[in-house]
């Protein structure tokens, strides 16, 4: 977040299309902003000396907290800065970015992460929070300084892709981390089984002759996961359950009341695995998209909450390593500014409404990592999103996207939803002049 | 005539008619390569360009004799290994020879679509010599001539396909080939080297061979690549020669005028046994491979036409 950030102003938003997703309802209101705080909702009239933003009835939400963004630092700064990455968050309505460690070197010490830290700072006009890894170099081996980076501000520790296949050392990442309240995210994915997969297995996968893993491959590494964290007690997320059949096993842990909360990408819950059509490499992603009833099923569950949390996966890919045979290319698809038209979609088609699509993309990621946001409530920051559900555009990625990397699924696709503004601590960050 | 294609990339794409499109100019071309003089010029001063990132010498000298017999200046690159080790990605390699303008590029790639990649790249006509476990479309087509002169027809038969069909591309294309054609399809196999939802593809499946080969008017027989031994596929040869190798006693559940089939290279002993392979009154092995010359000179000649008719029609300003 910018220094310069002028978080004194008072703001007025008024005429807005109010998005509570902790009261699971919308009103039409009035909002004040002050000292970077949401400081009242509903009052009718201007303080003094408040600039005045009419909404004309369009959605003020709570900005989108994206719990598992890639950004290229270090290493790939040529494929996303944090420059790059901050002005595509605020461009796509999200006010809290939270890293994945999977950089080059891995965030895997204090010392990378106080790197990261003093990056984002100098350069991201949104909130940025750091993930750290679980094992040292995400190799699976050695456990790293969870106190240490901790302290450092780690909101949570994953080895993001790498699944920690050996369940011992798991076992022990997960007892230390629990003796530290730290969150453990996991990849739930059998290593074994998924191994070489670059498609989900079926008719598809075997017409276009390209290696695919089954399902089931999801459910054993949640099934593991479970095993281990009852065994634990540590608290866990599962970064993305994609399949219909890991559901019933996510429900029954919750019912058996572990401290499990599970994510799943928009783009599981918006696309399956025949956008991939003729060898289509920006559709390539980890876990490979899904059959439609897998889609549907992740989308109802989002509606019902037992998917907790839906996040962007934004991965940032340069044209090379996407422009090769569809195994060889590298998997991940730039989300951060497609995100919430996508979201989107899923209101459009009647599967939730938008509270329950904020409780989905703000209010629990923020509760997930013990985060003041995500909250349409006086107090909570005034981090908000102005969008218009209805507007449509079409997608071109060269000429919209502020990352650095275009690799987007949703190039030349018809949407709806358009962010108009960005607040962060109450400081516009994106938009024209209201 | 009916065929559309720029490229031919795949069975996928193709319709019927224009299938039965190769395949009647492919039965011209048989004759001309049984007379002495083989030679046409339907492919005169154009460049054919044989691109192989994979090792094969039989479709690599099936191609190169096409294109020799239709005229063409006929270039070979073996890619497998020099320029792809200095790091040069297949989109430039592809660039690289795009400059040289050749007319007609014949490629086979280790990797799934990366011959529909390579297709987006260039402008001339391209043929899918095989790529990964996709497709091989010209084996399909001359399989589907063999078939067709062997039987007097290519509809409503019983083939059998035997073996590794999870990791061929010729069983690929057979399959939509044949299913266009309206045939009943059989895949017999262990169930580890089947395709993942094989039961969706509208055939029937078999892991006993003698059920599978019931009544089939046709014996198509798979390679087994050695490989599939590592990855724990099958036991041994020994016992899938038990189970799935092709011999007298198991053939004699087929149809008594049944064909046997195999694309080649074979494993005698392994999936097919010697006597069957070279019984001139069953096996019709041979007349595969010199199908095959006919289909690739009629899959040439007609992508030739057609390149020349859109680059006619682009001279003269129409848009195509």
């Amino acid at each position: 977040m910018t220094k310069a950030m002028d978080m004194g102003a008072t703001t007025f938003l008024t005429n807005a299309r109010l998005i509570d997703p902790e009261a699971g309802e919308e009103r039409t209101g009035n909002v004040i902003l002050d000292g970077g705080v949401i400081a009242a909702i509903g009052s009718a009239s201007a303080p003094k000396g408040a600039r005045v933003i009419d909404c004309g009835g369009k959605c003020l939400a709570p900005g989108i907290v994206d719990l598992g963004v890639k950004v290229g630092e270090p290493g790939e700064r040529h494929k996303e800065s944090f420059r790059s990455a901050g002005l595509a968050a605020a461009a796509g309505g999200v006010t809290t970015i939270i890293t994945r460690p999977d950089t080059l070197p891995a965030i895997d010490s204090p010392e990378t992460l106080e790197f990261v830290t003093r990056r984002a700072d100098e350069a991201g006009p949104v909130r940025i929070l750091h993930m750290a890894a679980l094992t040292r170099g995400r190799e699976g081996r050695e456990m790293v300084e969870i106190g240490f980076l901790l302290d450092a501000g780690a909101v949570a520790f994953t080895d993001c892709d790498h699944v920690v296949a050996d369940s011992k050392v798991l076992s022990r990442c997960m007892i230390y981390a629990r003796s530290l309240g730290a969150l453990v995210i996991g990849h739930p994915q059998d290593p074994g089984l998924s191994k070489g997969a670059a498609v989900t297995s079926g008719k598809f996968a075997s017409l276009r002759g390209l290696p695919g893993v089954s399902p089931m491959a999801e459910r054993m590494g949640f099934d593991r996961d479970m095993a281990l964290v009852e065994m634990t007690g540590v608290r866990y997320h599962a970064d993305q359950v994609t399949c219909a059949r890991t559901l019933p096993a996510l429900e029954r842990a919750k019912a058996n009341g572990l401290d499990v909360t599970a994510g799943v990408s928009i783009h599981h819950v918006t696309l399956n695995e025949f956008d991939v059509g003729d060898y289509r490499t920006f559709f390539k992603l980890t876990p490979p998209l899904r059959a439609e009833d897998d889609r549907v099923a992740m989308a109802e569950a989002v509606a019902s909450g037992v998917i907790d949390i839906l996040c962007s996966m934004h991965t940032p890919q340069d044209e090379e390593s996407k422009r090769l045979p569809y195994e060889e290319a590298a998997a991940g698809a730039v989300a951060l500014q497609t995100f919430l038209p996508a979201a989107m979609r899923l209101y459009h088609d009647g599967t939730m409404s938008l509270p329950k699509l904020f409780r989905a993309m703000s209010l629990n990621p923020s509760k997930r990592l013990g985060l003041p946001g995500g909250r349409m409530a006086v107090g909570a920051p005034a981090d908000l999103v102005l969008f218009d559900p209805d507007a449509p555009f079409v997608m071109d990625r060269f000429t919209m996207l502020h990352s650095k990397s275009k690799n987007t699924p949703f190039d030349g696709t018809r949407m709806e939803g358009k962010v108009l503004a960005t607040f962060v601590a109450g400081a516009q960050v994106y938009g024209r002049e209201l | 005539m009916s065929f559309r294609a720029r490229h031919l990339l795949g069975i996928e794409h193709l319709a019927p008619d224009e299938i039965r499109t190769v395949l009647d100019l492919a039965d011209t071309y048989v004759d001309l390569n049984r007379r002495t003089i083989k030679r046409t010029d339907a492919l005169a001063g154009m460049t054919q360009i044989n691109m192989f990132f994979e090792n094969s010498t039989r479709t690599q000298a099936s191609f190169e004799l096409a294109g020799k017999r239709l005229g063409a200046d006929v270039m070979n690159m073996a890619v497998s290994q020099s320029s792809v080790k200095k790091g040069e990605t297949l989109i430039d390699t592809a660039l690289t020879l795009n400059a040289m303008h050749p007319d007609l590029l014949v490629v086979r790639h280790p990797s799934s679509g990366a011959v529909n990649l390579l297709a987006e790249k260039v402008n001339c006509a391209v043929l899918n010599a095989g790529d990964g476990r996709h497709e091989h479309p010209t084996q399909a087509l001359l399989d589907g001539l063999t078939i067709r002169r062997a039987k007097g027809r290519l509809q409503r038969l019983t083939v059998a396909i035997c073996g590794d069909i999870a990791h061929s591309r010729v069983a690929r294309s057979n399959l939509l080939l044949l299913g266009k054609m309206e045939n009943r399809i059989r895949l017999i196999g262990p169930p580890t080297l089947m395709p993942a939802g094989v039961n969706e593809f509208g055939c029937e499946v078999f892991d006993d061979m003698r059920a599978g080969l019931e009544g089939a008017d046709v014996v198509m027989m798979l390679r087994l690549q050695k490989e599939r031994m590592d990855g724990a596929f099958i036991p041994s040869e020994r016992e899938y020669y038990h189970r799935y190798g092709l011999d007298a006693e198991k053939l004699a559940f087929a149809k008594p005028d049944a064909i046997v089939m195999h694309p080649g290279p074979m494993n005698r002993g392994v999936e097919i046994d010697g006597e069957i392979a070279d019984d001139i009154n069953r096996s019709v092995i041979q007349e595969q491979v010199e199908m095959g010359v006919a289909v690739r000179m009629a899959a040439m000649d007609l992508l030739a036409r057609n390149l020349k008719a859109a680059r006619g029609a682009e001279a003269a300003g129409v848009m195509v």
